[in-house]
């Protein structure tokens, strides 16, 4: 669309913002919930990609050209979330989109994305997302689905066939409910107990008192993220319960078990990526390199531990990075076909081989189970 | 003059609304537009409700909820066409609405308020957790209207953008259309009369528990239409367009336009929708300016903005 | 019989949260008739700081006081910058004020504090203790033990104290107030500093058990009124028991019936009461001037 000279007041106050992005010819935009209820999970995103743009720009960017970074916050609200889609796509012309912090958002981005053919890579983690595949539609997390498959076949190992599941109402919480549910057959293990709690809860002990009390059971799994899972993890404690308690990828970070407290978190499990155990890797781990490189500059640069969320941005973006580079060109349609080659590419949280009907591109190695000993992580093998 | 002065608003809404895309620099103004649309079409039920009659309601997202999700989930297990969908959300929220109507607004006043807040957070839960209806809170696809299609097949191609913008505008000037014929009529000079005050108006003959629940119901239905134009505008629904904030956010721009102004819905929406796009820059400051914006406009400009303004022009005094 | 215990443990946890909330409700509105929506962020700021002075080095003692200071001059800063002006407002243009204030103070916490989700450790500790086959936190004695001492204040203020009268004369009839040597400025500047100071001393006790981080406020905010209209807004005996209920009526459900529609019977149940008394429980029959 041509864009017509006004003095119209949005118009000023926009360009004022993009001044700098004018003169860029590689425009990455990003719709990231760095405010609102999934803030701790969109603010170290939105940083990494801050962080990563100005690392690739300094080193002198794509092909000799810069990289510009048009970064929204949709602060968790899929309307405003595909406002700034349409946005990104038609007032600042951007060649690829990387966010939606969560799935309602995700959803409302690809909406908008797939009709103007554009590559979006989303950083949420709902299966719905990449299955069915849509043309132009990338994911970096792994699936909720996988993210139960591992905690089951853990599960299973352990000889585990009756589980309690407490479940936060949220989306991500609902969702990896519903795929637990649907698989758990498979791996021959029934749920003796359902509970839910809201994200904002104070105490679940009522409901895990409940779980406690359900005949056979043998362990707990609570899909969940944020504050609740921390609650739970503590009434868990106690409440003396004693069985294995399985967490979420959705807590994978080292404040879950500050906010949990040390005690409450002992022998917590949770399928976790490489980046929160970047210290235990082997040294021929393909990982190893990458994971070290971005923890180091994250933590220098922000002062705070890394996550894996900020992870899922990294890697979106090195996906990106890599997609155009080897594409050699900005074109939407050239950028989504190599991204649909991608073969073997290590990110923090896995190594991505990408196909046209995969375009998730992990598979359940690359996910870890972790386990919590003393404060710490330690690799269940 | 009073019916001029009906006309006359409506001849501007129509002109500005159709004269403003030649100003557009790209097709995200017209999004942008659209949704400014919807909100104040559900802000003027508001204004019949709030500003009219002077009930709260803290809850009226809940009726924009039904109506997006009956869009969502009509067509899909009854078959309906999106249109009729549209029709169904505004006979179920009407009908809720004097069901939940009835009893709570007997309350006055805070107590109303929390009563309608009741409302409107066990619409929201509802959506929320019937996952297997609704697809809970990660929201549910919403099938095309339609409409757009048929109008290409008559000649006439619009982008989506341009569609939308057009149709939620003319929503927009057919609702605004009723709220001042409202106003004007027995019906409104009855609500404004027990906004005045209930006993006075009780004295007169005015039944004021039937004439509370119209506004009540009539309101319920704008937010209805408005959560559904929203929902299949975006081809997509979440449970937070019942939410609280959504309400929240309903009442705050219908208070900061004036709240007993249709114009002023328009602008209470205009500003409300557009701040968060105008402070991209300042994303981090975006949560202050806004309670700023809101505290400073209901201190000093108590009335709202419009009637301010429309007192500073005509230059009366207090 | 553990099982029921445990149920009201929980319910009484909760309930102590909400309560103590609640409690802040009821100061304000006795002396101007406002419902404070910001009244959450209040207790919001006490666990905030609190967290953040702890970090800095102050014990927890000290910096919970810190906490409770600096929230009280939030207060009545809310009072003068924002409230004294839009005095004589209809309803809705006050609920506006309040929630444009809650949104600001969230704004400034996300800048000032950060957005991660903080926790401070427990007065007395974590372990449990056992009681007939429950179990229940220490901190949540602490809790109910505030709520309650927090009620006994207030009620004693408002029916004991000379300046408590002058509170409630002065929402009354704030002229007649100022006629009979009541100094109201004093009076809204007090109930103003004293909301928010009970509003961050609940934010100190309860952060333990729930956790604080930038927006907890609004939550807080709404189960808090929705406790306090329970029990009839603007006394205590009412808060105290609004919100205790609210917890009880939670936790029975999730317990009992299904964790999914908790919150729904405890808005099911607040719209009943509300339809019989329209007060609430204990709240003052109002008769309306014509």
């Amino acid at each position: 669309m041509k864009k017509t000279l006004t003095t119209t007041v949005p118009a000023a106050l926009i360009a004022l913002g993009l001044a700098t992005a004018a003169c860029a010819e590689i425009k990455v935009g990003a719709s990231i919930s760095a405010t609102g209820p999934a803030a701790f999970l969109g603010d170290p995103e939105a940083k990494t990609l801050e962080m990563l743009v100005e690392q690739l720009n300094a080193k002198g960017g794509i092909n000799g050209e810069e990289v510009a970074l048009v970064l929204y916050d949709d602060g968790g609200d899929a309307n405003k979330a595909r406002t700034f889609a349409t946005r990104l796509i038609e007032d600042d012309e951007v060649q690829a989109i990387i966010g939606g912090t969560t799935t309602g958002t995700s959803m409302s981005i690809l909406s908008v994305a797939e009709d103007a053919e554009i590559p979006f890579i989303s950083l949420a983690g709902a299966i719905d997302i990449i299955q069915p595949v849509k043309p132009y539609t990338f994911k970096t997390p792994h699936t909720d689905r996988m993210a139960c498959q591992k905690i089951f076949e853990d599960m299973k190992k352990q000889g585990i066939t009756k589980i309690g599941l407490i479940s936060g109402t949220d989306g991500f919480g609902a969702s990896m409910q519903a795929q637990c549910k649907d698989v758990i057959g498979e791996y021959g293990i029934e749920i003796v107990a359902d509970e839910t709690y809201d994200p904002k809860d104070a105490d679940m002990t009522a409901q895990l008192t409940k779980i406690k009390n359900a005949a056979g059971v043998q362990a707990v799994l609570n899909p969940g993220f944020g504050q609740g899972p921390s609650i739970v993890t503590r009434n868990y404690k106690q409440l003396a319960i004693g069985l294995p308690l399985y967490q979420s990828h959705g807590v994978a970070s080292d404040g879950f078990i500050e906010l949990a407290g040390k005690d409450a978190a002992e022998g917590v499990r949770l399928p976790g990526t490489a980046l929160l155990v970047a210290g235990l890797l082997a040294d021929g781990d393909a990982q190893k390199p990458v994971v070290a490189a971005y923890k180091e500059a994250f933590e220098a640069k922000y002062k705070v531990p890394v996550s894996t969320f900020g992870g899922y941005a990294h890697d979106g973006f090195a996906l990106l990075v890599d997609a155009i580079t080897r594409a050699g060109s900005t074109e939407p349609e050239a950028i989504r076909d190599a991204l649909e080659t991608v073969s073997g590419l290590a990110g923090t949280t896995g190594i991505y081989t990408m196909s046209p009907e995969n375009h998730l591109g992990l598979d359940l190695t690359a996910f870890r189970m972790l386990e919590i000993k003393d404060g710490d992580w330690t690799i269940v093998e | 003059m009073r019916i001029s002065g009906k006309h006359l608003t409506i001849l501007a809404m129509a002109v500005l609304i159709a004269a403003a895309p030649f100003f557009f620099p790209s097709g995200y103004y017209f999004r942008v537009g659209a949704l400014i649309f919807v909100n104040a079409l559900a802000v003027t039920g508001i204004v019949i409700l709030t500003g009219y009659a002077g009930q709260i309601s803290l809850g009226h997202a809940g009726f924009a909820g039904i109506g997006g999700y009956a869009c969502a989930l009509a067509p899909v297990h009854l078959g309906l066409h999106p249109a009729l969908a549209v029709v169904l959300g505004a006979v179920i929220s009407a009908i809720l609405a004097y069901l939940v109507g009835k009893p709570i607004l007997r309350l006055k006043g805070y107590y109303l308020g929390v009563a309608s807040l009741g409302f409107g957070i066990l619409v929201a839960m509802v959506l929320n957790n019937e996952r297997h209806l609704t697809k809970g809170p990660d929201g549910i696809e919403v099938a095309d209207l339609g409409l757009r299609g048929l109008l290409k097949d008559w000649g006439l191609n619009l982008s989506n953008g341009e569609f939308w913008y057009a149709f939620t505008g003319l929503c927009l000037v057919i609702g605004a259309w009723i709220a001042l014929n409202l106003h004007a009529s027995p019906t409104g000079r009855a609500l404004r009369a027990l906004h005045g005050s209930e006993i006075a108006a009780g004295t007169v003959g005015i039944d004021v528990a039937r004439v509370k629940l119209q506004a009540f119901v009539i309101s319920a239905v704008y937010a209805s239409v408005a959560g559904s134009l929203l929902a299949l505008q975006n081809k997509f629904v979440t449970p937070d367009i019942a939410g609280f904030m959504h309400s929240v956010e309903m009442v705050t721009m219908a208070v900061l336009g004036g709240v007993g102004s249709v114009p002023g819905a328009i602008l209470g929406a205009g500003i409300l929708t557009l701040l968060p796009q105008v402070l991209t820059v300042f994303a981090e400051y975006e949560q202050l300016i806004l309670g700023l914006v809101m505290m400073l406009v209901m201190i000093f400009l108590r009335e709202g903005l419009v009637p301010s303004i429309m007192r500073k022009i005509r230059g009366r005094g207090e | 019989m553990s099982e029921f215990l445990q149920f009201l443990f929980s319910g009484l946890t909760v309930g102590a949260v909400y309560a103590l909330v609640a409690l802040g409700f009821t100061i304000i509105y006795n002396a101007s008739g406002v419902v404070n929506f910001a009244q959450g962020e209040f207790v919001m700021l006490g666990g905030m700081i609190t967290v953040f002075a702890t970090a800095a080095g102050l014990p927890l003692p000290l910096a919970a006081l810190v906490a409770i200071a600096a929230t009280a001059a939030v207060g009545v800063a809310l009072n003068k910058l924002a409230i004294e002006p839009a005095r004589g407002a209809p309803v809705v243009s006050l609920i506006i004020i309040t929630i444009g204030a809650s949104i600001f103070i969230r704004g400034a916490a996300q800048l000032i504090f950060d957005k991660q989700i903080h926790s401070f450790p427990a007065f007395s500790g974590d372990d449990p203790i056992h009681v007939m086959g429950a179990t229940i936190l220490s901190q949540s004695l602490w809790a109910i033990g505030g709520a309650f001492a927090v009620f006994v204040g207030l009620w004693l203020f408002f029916t004991r104290t000379i300046l408590g009268r002058a509170v409630l004369a002065t929402s009354n009839n704030r002229l007649a107030a100022q006629l009979v040597g009541i100094n109201t400025d004093f009076v809204m500047t007090l109930s103003f500093a004293l909301s928010a100071g009970i509003g961050a001393f609940a934010g100190v006790l309860i952060t333990p058990i729930t956790m604080t981080s930038y927006d907890v406020g609004l939550g807080l905010a709404l189960k808090g009124f929705a406790g306090a209209m329970l029990g009839g807004m603007g006394n205590p005996k009412g808060a105290f028991a609004g919100g205790l209920l609210l917890g009880l009526i939670e936790a029975m459900t999730a317990g009992y019936l299904s964790s999914q529609y908790k919150e729904a019977a405890a808005f099911v149940v607040i719209l009943a009461v509300l339809f019989f008394m329209p007060q609430g429980l204990f709240g003052r029959k109002s008769t309306e001037r014509v």
